[in-house]
Parts: C-alpha cells; sequence; structure tokens
C-alpha cells in the first residue's frame, strides 16, 4: 500500500474575531486508491482541514506531502500547477462556469494542462461525461442543468486530467437521496477500478458508511482514524 | 501560458453578456469619435486660417513707414560736440514713403538663393467716389507677371482676370466688398482721388474676393504704371517690397539679416503680420489636445469601472478556475484580453462614427461671417489621426483593464468558495 497523501502537525488558526485554533496538529496518512471520508460537526474544522489537503490554502502550519511532492513553501502558481495535474475537486455547489457547456466546463482544466490536442482533450471530456451519465447533455449550456446533473458534470470535470487525488467538499450536501447515490456510485467505481483516491469531507452518515475508511474529527483534532 | 485559451474564455464572457459588453464599447467609441470630430475640426480651421493668411501676407515685407525719426538733424550734425541738444515738436520732413533705389534692392534679393521672387509693390490710400460719397480705400500697384507668380491674387477673381490690368490703360480690379460699396460693376467706370487731391478715372475690369471682409472691403489692384501716374510720380516710385522665400520658416532669421545690410527700411516677417492667427492656432492646438486627452481618460475610467465591477462578478468563476489550476497570470489574461478586445472594437466603431459626423460637419455650410467668408465647416480627413484615435482606444483599455485583471489574480480561492 502505497502512500498517496501525508499531513504533519497541521496547525491553523482564524484571526477574525480573535485568534481562534481551528486545527491542532492534525495528523494523518492516505493510501493509493483508498475511498477516504472525512466526518464531524459543523465547525470541527474538517473544511478547513480538505482546503489545505488541497494546497489551496497555504495559510498553515506543518508539512503536507502529496506523491512524494513536499508542498511546503510552494509560490501559489508552481500549486496551481500542481493541482491542475494531479489534483480534482468537486464543491458542495457545483460551481460550474455558467457561461459555458457541459463540455467545454470539462474540458477546460485538460486545455490548461495543454498536455493533449484540442480534438482529443475533446474526446477524453466526452469519455468522463459518459461515465458519469452526462453525456447526452454534452452541449447544453451548464446553467441549464438540474442540481445533480451539474454536480457530475463537477466530476467529470474533476477527473479530466486523470489525478491522482479526487477531493469533495459535501458532494451530496445540496443533492437528494436518488442523485447521491448517483455520485457515491461513481466514487465508488473511480476508486476501485480506477485506483484514485478519494477524499471526501461528509455529513452525510450513509455515504461514509460506504467509505474503505472514516476519520472523524472534533474541535479541530482527530478523535478516530 | 495558453493565450489562445485565455483569448478564447475571454470572448465566451464578452459574448454572454452582449449588453454589458456593449456599453462598455460605446464609452470607448464615443471618447475615440469625438477625438477625431475635434481634431478634424481643429486641424481643418488651423490650415484654413493659415492658408488664408498665407495667400495673402509675402514672407517678407519691405516698407517705408512715414515715422518722425528721433534723432533731430542737429544732433547728428554735431554728434562730436559736448552739447546736448533738445529739439521739441520735431515734424517730420517731407520723405516720401518711397524705398530709395527700390528697382535696383530687388534686383539684388533675387539673386540671393533664399529668395523666390520679389514683387514690388507701390500703394496709397485713395478715396473712392460714388456721387457725392467718398470711400475710402487703397490701391496697390502691381508688377502683374510678378504677383501671378509669387501670390495667388490671380485665384481670388470672382469675375474678370488680373491679366486684364495689362489690356488698355488705367484699369483697376477692386475688391467685392469695395466694388459694392462704390456700386460698380465690370465694365464701369470709377473716379478715385488721391490724398494729395488729384482725380483719376479707372475702368473696371476685374473683381475678386480673398474671403476676408477687411480686405475685400478696401483693397484695388492696378498696375504699377498706372498708380504711379496717379500719384503723380516717376517709374522708380516704389513703395514696398514683397518677397517670396524658399524656406518660409527661415523668414524671422532672413530678415533679421536683412536689416543689418538695409538699416533704412523697415521689415516685417509673414509671423509678425499675422501674430494674431498664430497665437489664434496655438491655443486652438492647446485645447485639442486637453480636450482630447480628458475625453480619453474619461472613456478609460469608464472600462476601469466597469472592468472592476465584472471582476466583482466573477468572482465565483475566478475561484473555479484557479481551483481546477489555471494560475495568477491566466487570470490576469483573460480579462485582459476583454478589456482590449472591448478598446478595440469600441475603438474601430468609434472611428466610423467620428468618419461620419467629420463628414457631416464638413458639408454644413458656414454661417457668413464678418471676418472671412467659407462655404462650409473647414474639416481635414488625415489618416494619421484615425491611426492615432484607435492606438489611443487601445492604449486607453489596456492600461484601465491592467489594474483589475492584476487585481483578479490576486483573488483568494479559498475564500470564495468558502463564503
Amino acid at each position: 500500500m502505497e502512500t498517496i497523501l501525508k499531513a504533519s502537525g497541521i496547525i491553523k488558526y482564524f484571526n477574525e474575531p480573535e485568534p481562534f485554533k481551528v486545527l491542532n496538529n492534525v495528523s494523518f496518512e492516505v493510501n493509493k486508491g483508498e475511498f477516504l471520508a472525512i466526518t464531524g460537526k459543523s465547525g470541527c474544522g474538517k473544511s478547513t482541514l480538505l482546503y489545505i489537503l488541497s494546497t489551496m490554502d497555504t495559510n498553515f502550519e506543518g508539512e503536507l506531502e502529496i506523491k512524494g511532492e513536499h508542498l511546503h513553501g510552494w509560490t501559489q502558481n508552481a500549486l496551481a500547477a500542481f493541482r491542475n495535474e494531479n489534483l480534482g475537486f468537486v464543491f458542495q455547489f457545483h460551481y460550474l462556469l455558467p457561461e459555458f457547456t457541459a463540455l467545454k466546463n470539462v474540458m477546460l482544466p485538460a486545455l490548461k494542462l495543454a498536455r493533449y490536442s484540442k480534438e482529443e482533450v475533446e474526446a477524453r471530456a466526452m469519455e468522463k461525461l459518459r461515465m458519469v451519465g452526462m453525456d447526452g447533455f454534452a452541449k447544453k449550456l451548464s446553467s441549464r442543468l438540474s442540481g445533480g446533473q451539474q454536480q457530475r458534470v463537477a466530476i467529470a470535470r474533476a477527473l479530466i486530467n486523470d489525478p491522482a487525488i479526487i477531493m469533495g467538499d459535501e458532494p451530496t450536501g445540496n443533492l437528494d437521496k436518488a442523485n447521491s447515490v448517483k455520485v457515491f456510485d461513481i466514487f465508488r467505481q473511480l476508486a476501485k477500478e480506477n485506483h484514485q483516491t478519494i477524499i471526501t469531507v461528509t455529513h452525510d452518515a450513509d455515504f461514509a458508511a460506504g467509505t474503505d475508511h472514516i476519520v472523524e474529527m472534533q474541535d479541530g483534532q482527530i478523535i478516530r482514524a | 501560458m495558453n493565450w489562445r485559451l485565455a483569448f478564447d474564455i475571454a470572448v465566451t464572457h464578452l459574448v454572454t453578456k452582449k449588453k454589458q459588453s456593449l456599453v462598455a464599447m460605446l464609452g470607448v467609441t464615443f471618447g475615440i469619435s469625438m477625438f477625431l470630430v475635434m481634431i478634424s475640426f481643429m486641424t481643418g480651421v488651423n490650415q484654413f486660417l493659415e492658408n488664408m493668411a498665407m495667400d495673402n501676407t509675402p514672407h517678407i515685407r519691405i516698407y517705408n513707414p512715414v515715422e518722425v525719426k528721433h534723432t533731430s538733424i542737429i544732433g547728428t550734425y554735431r554728434r562730436d560736440s559736448s552739447t546736448w541738444y533738445v529739439v521739441r515738436h520735431q515734424r517730420p520732413k517731407d520723405d516720401l514713403p518711397k524705398i530709395k533705389n527700390a528697382l535696383f534692392i530687388s534686383n539684388q534679393l533675387e539673386k540671393l538663393p533664399e529668395v523666390t521672387g520679389v514683387a514690388p509693390q507701390v500703394s496709397s490710400q485713395v478715396f473712392f467716389n460714388n456721387g457725392p460719397v467718398q470711400i475710402p480705400g487703397n490701391i496697390s500697384g502691381i508688377d502683374v507677371k510678378k504677383q501671378e507668380l509669387l501670390f495667388s491674387l490671380d485665384k481670388k477673381m470672382d469675375e474678370g482676370s488680373l491679366e486684364d490690368l495689362l489690356k488698355g490703360s488705367d484699369v483697376i480690379v477692386m475688391g467685392r466688398g469695395l466694388a459694392d460699396k462704390v456700386s460698380v460693376k465690370v465694365g464701369d467706370r470709377v473716379s478715385v482721388t488721391t490724398p494729395e487731391g488729384y482725380n483719376f478715372i479707372l475702368k473696371v475690369g476685374g473683381i475678386f474676393s480673398f474671403g476676408i471682409t477687411t480686405l475685400d472691403d478696401t483693397k484695388s489692384y492696378a498696375t504699377l504704371s498706372t498708380v504711379q501716374k496717379i500719384l503723380q510720380r516717376d517709374p522708380s516710385y516704389i513703395t514696398e517690397l514683397n518677397l517670396k522665400l524658399k524656406d518660409m520658416q527661415s523668414a524671422k532669421v532672413f530678415a533679421g539679416q536683412l536689416k543689418k545690410q538695409m538699416p533704412n527700411v523697415y521689415f516685417e516677417d509673414w509671423e509678425q503680420a499675422n501674430s494674431s492667427i498664430l497665437a489664434g492656432e496655438k491655443i486652438r492646438d492647446i485645447m485639442t489636445g486637453v480636450v482630447s486627452f480628458t475625453l480619453l481618460l474619461v472613456a478609460g475610467f469608464g472600462i476601469y469601472n466597469i472592468m472592476n465591477m465584472n471582476i466583482i462578478n466573477k468572482m465565483k468563476d475566478i475561484a473555479i478556475l484557479k481551483a481546477t489550476g489555471f494560475q495568477g497570470k491566466d487570470i490576469t489574461a483573460i480579462f485582459l484580453f476583454q478589456s482590449v478586445i472591448i478598446g478595440v472594437l469600441g475603438g474601430l466603431l468609434g472611428l466610423l462614427v467620428g468618419f461620419l459626423f467629420s463628414y457631416l460637419l464638413s458639408i454644413t455650410p458656414f454661417p457668413e461671417g464678418t471676418f472671412f467668408r467659407i462655404s462650409t465647416f473647414p474639416v481635414n480627413f488625415l489618416p494619421l489621426h484615425y491611426i492615432m484615435g484607435v492606438l489611443f482606444g487601445f492604449v486607453t483599455t489596456l492600461f484601465a483593464g491592467y489594474f483589475p485583471s492584476k487585481k483578479a489574480a490576486k483573488v483568494d480561492p479559498v475564500q470564495i468558495i468558502r463564503g
């Protein structure tokens, strides 16, 4: 079992309204191909932790290692490039770009990576949309899709560059039961068949129960790994 | 750095919000079209006035004004004595306003390399008699061939031609305003009276108009010999020499040099003669510059505002792009492209609108004035102005968009996504 992500001694403060220690010396490891859920009550710091793991939040103390790379001290631009290639995100709200079609939304991160030609990127994007069952909606403007449909397109976008880790911040938080199940099944399949690592923060007990590994947090600390 | 991709995203943004993009464009369009109309009109006016002035002004005018000389004869004669002579109420000698050795001087001047030609003139105030009424004016005797060569009086003839002065004797051509005041037409006879009291009858051979009321209402021309005859002077009587130079910009300096060699006559260069027109030109140029700059500044602020608002509205999108791996410079490029596209399109539209308005102005009749006449508003159409217009549009929007775009790049995705 290969360690794909390692967090050591993460400490983070919020400064408003007054200094508050939101993460208190958090350390844990994630193996490749694991489907991990981070759970805990509201305010325990799980989303804060996720954003640190995502490399988007660099304001913390401690060490973060992904795919063997020590990411502490990297510039914003370097981290953006790293994210582009190795990480995929799914947020609670769909956060697709409204002016673009579903297909274009999925293509953008790959066009930025510029590893494949435009035609190849389009083909791969269609493939990912097929994987999430949204290929029929490829040319529709994302703003015209329903919540569940948008979330599935968002997952396809997270997958476009075949990232090592997919991170989700309450990915089913805004979905009904049927759609939540669909999303869960997609994640399950990705972990099992593609050996991609999935780390999600979730409130959804049923969702968490289906994962390989649950990390429970309380008051900025891990209480169950 | 994927410019193509940034451009693609910028265009999608602009096309999705067509109305907003159009409004932004209109700011630039307005600024540039007004700039064009203004500069076309102002330079048109300047050029028109300059041409008008230059048509009537020799580069250097040499003449002999009748003025009191401040040195008395005794003072000049007894310069060596230690006595200080004071003469009160000195009267001027009955000096003729003629230039001594005018023809000789004229020939010498024509030989100089800087001089294109010299046209001699003999001028005098006269009264034109319209029955019992006397209308003041002046008559200038000219060398017709030289005058045609060096100056453009022959082009200002409304009726008759300058050559008519040479056909027959005692022929006169008059300014339109003057002819109207004296109530004469081509072919009529007109009677003039000189200051010395001599009367003379002349035949009206033609009518000219310079378009300048002060000239058209008072001036008339005849041959040198005719006027010398009217004034009862000999053929050597010349009152002014009008020089045309190869390089008119050197007039002032050249006149200064000549003055040293000919201290007894007066030199007036064209800049002196037209100082009010030239001063007006300078003022118009400054005004054009200031107003243009302000117009473009305002257009620039418009773009700046719109881009700022645009970016605030797009914070979420920026955060998502950054989350999926777009870098700060990609974001800057996207918004800078938006800004520049607005600027270029708005600018091109501005050129079109500016041209349209300039054209409309150029066919608008100009109100009949008391100072000069012109049929329509003078408008210049210079490609340089149009190139300047588009360039200004581009540069203004580049600057206006740069700062908001840089700010957009610094957006913190976590803050936006987490709310």
